[in-house]
């Protein structure tokens, strides 16, 4: 019998509570009359079927009473549903964005073992990744024991001119050995990938195209291969195309063709251009493989001290390389996120306690004609996660829809493609969360009201229970803590915004029109071409009226891929790692001038020529670095060669806004030492209206070179201005999620007090029969609402400094405890609290004492 | 609520309703009363008799009832069930139903008798 009993178990409680006596009761004459066998083999079966269909049942009759319910409220109902989908929307598509830049694996064949393999250069500021020489390269190569394969690629995109279908276009490639493609483990989708004897030198000029590029030229693949493009009017027989979705190093390559250690580039340990990528052999581990390249390195720094001083190997994870900035604007996007699902889950919980409050009569009702309790918990928990499960659907649906425009927020320096995939992985933290938001907190409000809806909620009608008044004032103080760390994240990174924006760039930037002629090589190799090229156009852009000045330069401020190089006073001999570097350009006369750049001594001339003394501009830092306190100007400095110096420049910022600390040296374009990379390809212009030029600037260069490609046309403004997007973009993101955990908060405290004002009515009344004036229950019910906006700031400031700091690299030196934010987001949120709490307050503040009485 | 709602009844609830028909019953008795309609073919099993019961009341076809017999037949454990007026409306109109259909298979030469 008791083991009858025990399986009665199977029912839910209620089920039990119910009928389990008179079941047993069943059981015992079923037992007397028809023989124990029969009655065991009949209750078996009958426990098996009918348990779960109870379930089923009482699962049924949950649903159609939620529906019915939530039918009955649906101001009620639509606030809780897109409260839950603003929060599990917002990180969904946030952890969307995490996942794919930082946790899932790079899609290769081996992922964990792929790694980069660098130079890691120990300054005083500490260890800085430089790229690799190519005679450093192939001495690892040579020696190194840990790599399945390991290949060189050139780090910066080489842009190329397309030509012959359509319209000349500039193109991204990158020159890259076959091992790369071996140690990812990727294949063409149509033709073939490099093999080892395309690296040779003096090989057929060939190259593979990204699906698009194919797609675009061919229409197809398959068609693509076997076929030619030229590339700065050079034929190359295309001999494959990668998949779509396939990006290295950078997403914006489209072209990809041998790199080839020529002897042009064996000849120098100092033409840092590379990186090597490599497949870890089975079993070896990254930090075995970098013990074996710290041997490498230290051999290295031995036999050439000269280059090789303070050089090291470091080995890294292929995941792993991205710049901290970006890697912390994810985190904190996503931190921002998981706030706003607080915020949205703290007032969910409220909403649901705020509803239970007001059914405390229905609930006793239920209870006294004699529902069980658990029954009652598991009716506000299917309402619960009825809306929770409607919330989070909406929510992946909105998480889906904003997944494309979050591109922005993927570096474009990992190999990875543009547009976070939206998968099962997503999918299963959207549930996830959902899942846990419904549980946390949907079950404290199912507790507490079945717990609080005992008989004597049928007498005193609502007022009291401020066990659950503590909570849910509990709950905004929270929404409000979460809104001010938001209010202090966004406020802060408005403010580096304003800083970098207010940067001087040491150029004026309105008025500048710049276009790119990247000149192909070899057809430009001979200079006097070049020079004939740079002189045509410049003479015809100068006579356009409304021209003031025009100039060559190797690349256009505002540009990362201008190299930098080590200057040294004369007769120096110590390492190249001590010395001053400055940014290198190559400039044609004018170019000072046409930047409104002050310079003292001489600009470039006619008389710098390939034949006359070598010269050189300092900017005034590297000047200041190499003389302190004298004059540089008729020194004499090693830079590619012995040169004078003619003239000290304003410091100007060069690479970007924020790195404007960078030195500058300038070369005369006539006194070219360097590859075609440095050609000057940037033409900038001088004059009121940029863009009114440009068709005619444009018809000057098809005069001069009719498959000459011009790109990247653009105002000098509009380049300094880009520089600030990306800080715009992630102010915009985390902007964008304070202000929804604002309205949010303001809902919520609205919520409360409103609850609060309908419940205390007959209090109202009665103590404004007492002779309470309504401007004293104005004060009253305010009160109430800054108090909790006051905690909320109070326990906000350590959580939003330590948020703050942990962004700090973000901050362009803004301090995390900059006072004025932390004062605006307190401001901000009491102000919020105040709006929250006005209405309800004056609501409370017009009670008829008389009606509300009464209606007690 | 109208008495075609809920039409056609599973088999099981429409016995118990027939059980009740008479006399207020407890779950026992109701399977007895089953098995000895069907001649012993439908012999309820305790699951399956409160599972219908439980919907039963939700849907108000039945109800608890609070009269019990005279104390010496009492069992205390024993819970007491009458059909309600609703309960007869549902009854009726599923009978109507049944006889419909039998009517039908008649005329379609599925079952015997006249046609």
């Amino acid at each position: 019998m008791w083991f009858y009993r025990l399986l009665l178990h199977l029912y839910p409680a209620w089920f039990r509570a119910e009928y389990a006596e008179e079941m047993s009761s069943v059981f015992v004459s079923r037992t007397a009359r028809d023989g124990w066998a029969v009655a065991w083999f009949g209750a078996f079966q009958d426990l098996l079927i009918t348990a779960p269909l109870v379930h089923l049942d009482a699962l049924g009759q949950d649903l159609r009473w939620t529906a019915r319910v939530l039918r009955q409220s649906p101001g009620f109902t639509a606030t809780a549903v897109l409260v839950i989908a603003l929060g599990t929307g917002a990180s969904t598509a946030a952890f969307t964005l995490l996942d794919y830049v930082l946790v899932r694996p790079l899609p290769f064949a081996n992922p964990s073992r792929l790694v980069q393999v660098n130079e890691l250069v120990h300054t005083q500021q500490g260890p800085a990744r430089n790229l690799a020489s190519p005679p450093n390269f192939v001495d690892w190569l040579t020696t190194s024991k840990s790599f399945a394969f390991m290949g060189a690629y050139i780090a910066a995109p080489i842009s190329v001119n397309l030509s012959g279908h359509n319209d000349p276009q500039r193109l991204e490639t990158t020159l890259i050995q076959a091992n790369v493609f071996r140690a990812l483990g990727v294949t063409a989708t149509a033709g073939r990938t490099f093999s080892v004897d395309d690296d040779a030198v003096g090989g057929p000029n060939i190259a593979i195209l990204s699906h698009g590029l194919a797609l675009a030229l061919f229409g197809s693949a398959p068609a693509a291969v076997g076929k030619t493009v030229d590339l700065d009017n050079v034929a190359h027989a295309i001999v494959g195309v990668m998949p779509p979705g396939f990006a290295f190093p950078r997403r914006d390559v489209a072209i990809w063709r041998p790199l080839r250690f020529t002897p042009g580039l064996m000849g120098s340990r100092n033409n840092h251009i590379l990186y090597g990528l490599a497949l870890l052999r089975p079993g070896v581990s990254i930090r075995e493989a970098q013990a074996d390249m710290d041997v490498i390195g230290s051999n290295l720094q031995k036999s050439y001290p000269k280059e090789n001083a303070q050089t090291g190997i470091e080995v890294l994870p292929l995941r792993d390389v991205l710049a901290p900035g970006s890697r912390t604007l994810i985190y904190a996007v996503f931190a921002a996120a998981l706030c706003l699902l607080l915020i949205a889950c703290t007032n969910l919980a409220n909403l649901l306690f705020a509803r239970a409050l007001t059914r405390r009569s229905e609930i006793a009702v239920r209870i006294a004609i004699g529902a069980a309790r658990e029954r009652l918990i598991r009716l506000f928990l299917t309402e619960s996660f009825a809306l929770t499960i409607l919330g989070g659907t909406v929510g992946f649906l909105m998480a889906i829809a904003i997944a494309p425009s979050m591109a922005v927020l993927v570096p474009t320096g990992l190999p990875l493609g543009a547009t976070p995939e939206v998968d099962w992985r997503v999918f299963s933290f959207a549930a996830a969360i959902t899942l846990a938001t419904s549980m946390v907190f949907g079950v404290g409000p199912a507790f507490r009201s079945s717990r609080d809806a005992d008989i004597n909620a049928l007498r005193s009608r609502g007022s009291g229970a401020t066990g659950m008044d503590r909570i849910r004032a509990a709950l905004v103080v929270v929404e409000i803590t979460g809104t001010v760390v938001l209010l202090v994240a966004a406020g802060l990174l408005l403010k580096a915004l304003w800083h970098v924006q207010a940067i001087d760039p040491g150029f004026h930037t309105e008025g500048v029109l710049t276009l790119r002629t990247a000149l192909p090589s070899p057809k430009f190799d001979p200079p006097e071409v070049r020079s004939e090229f740079y002189t045509r156009v410049l003479q015809g852009t100068r006579a356009l009226p409304g021209v003031s000045s025009a100039a060559y330069i190797s690349y256009h401020p505002m540009e990362q891929f201008s190299g930098r190089t080590a200057v040294a006073p004369p007769g120096y001999t110590g390492a190249l790692q001590n010395l001053p570097r400055g940014v290198r350009h190559f400039v044609t006369p004018g170019f000072f001038e046409a930047l409104g750049i002050p310079l003292r001594g001489r600009d470039f001339n006619e008389t710098d020529s390939r034949t006359s003394p070598p010269v050189v501009i300092v900017s005034e830092s590297l000047a200041r670095q190499l003389w302190p306190g004298q004059d540089a100007i008729g020194r004499i400095v090693q830079a590619d060669g012995t040169r004078t110096i003619v003239g000290v420049a304003k410091q100007i910022a060069v690479r970007s806004l924020e790195g404007a600390t960078d030195s500058q040296i300038y070369y005369p374009a006539e006194q070219m030492t360097m590859p075609s990379y440095y050609w000057p390809k940037d033409l900038m212009i001088h004059t009121g209206d940029p863009m009114a030029l440009a068709s005619a600037v444009r018809q000057i260069i098809r005069e001069v070179d009719p498959q000459q490609a011009v790109s990247d046309l653009k105002t000098l403004e509009d380049l300094v201005g880009a520089q600030t997007a990306p800080r715009r973009t992630q102010l915009g993101v985390l902007g964008a999620f304070a202000a929804m955990a604002f309205f949010l908060a303001a809902v919520g405290i609205y919520g409360l007090l409103s609850f609060d004002v309908a419940s205390r009515t007959q209090e109202v009344g009665v103590r404004m029969a007492l002779g309470a004036m309504p401007g004293d229950i104005l004060t009253m019910f305010l009160q109430r609402g800054l108090k909790l906006g006051v905690a909320g700031v109070v326990v906000a400031g350590p959580v939003a400094y330590a948020a703050a700091r942990s962004m700090s690299s973000l901050l362009f030196g803004v301090q995390p405890s900059d006072p004025m934010v932390y004062a605006t987001a307190a401001a901000l949120a009491t102000a919020m609290t105040v709006a929250g709490s006005l209405w309800p307050s004056l609501r409370a503040a017009r009670v008829d004492p008389a009606t509300s009485v009464r209606s007690g | 609520m109208d008495s075609t709602s809920l039409l056609p009844l599973p088999p099981v609830t429409f016995h118990v309703l027939l059980a009740l028909a008479d006399e207020d019953r407890h779950g026992y008795a109701i399977i007895q009363d089953v098995a000895v309609r069907t001649a012993g073919e439908i012999k309820l099993n305790a699951g399956t008799l409160y599972r219908s019961i439980q919907r039963m009341l939700e849907q108000g076809l039945i109800v608890e009832t609070r009269e019990r017999p005279s104390p010496e037949e009492d069992d205390k454990r024993r819970r007491y069930y009458r059909i309600s007026k609703f309960g007869q409306d549902v009854a009726r109109a599923e009978a109507r139903r049944m006889t419909q259909l039998v009517k039908f298979a008649r005329e379609s030469g599925f079952a015997g008798g006249r046609a």
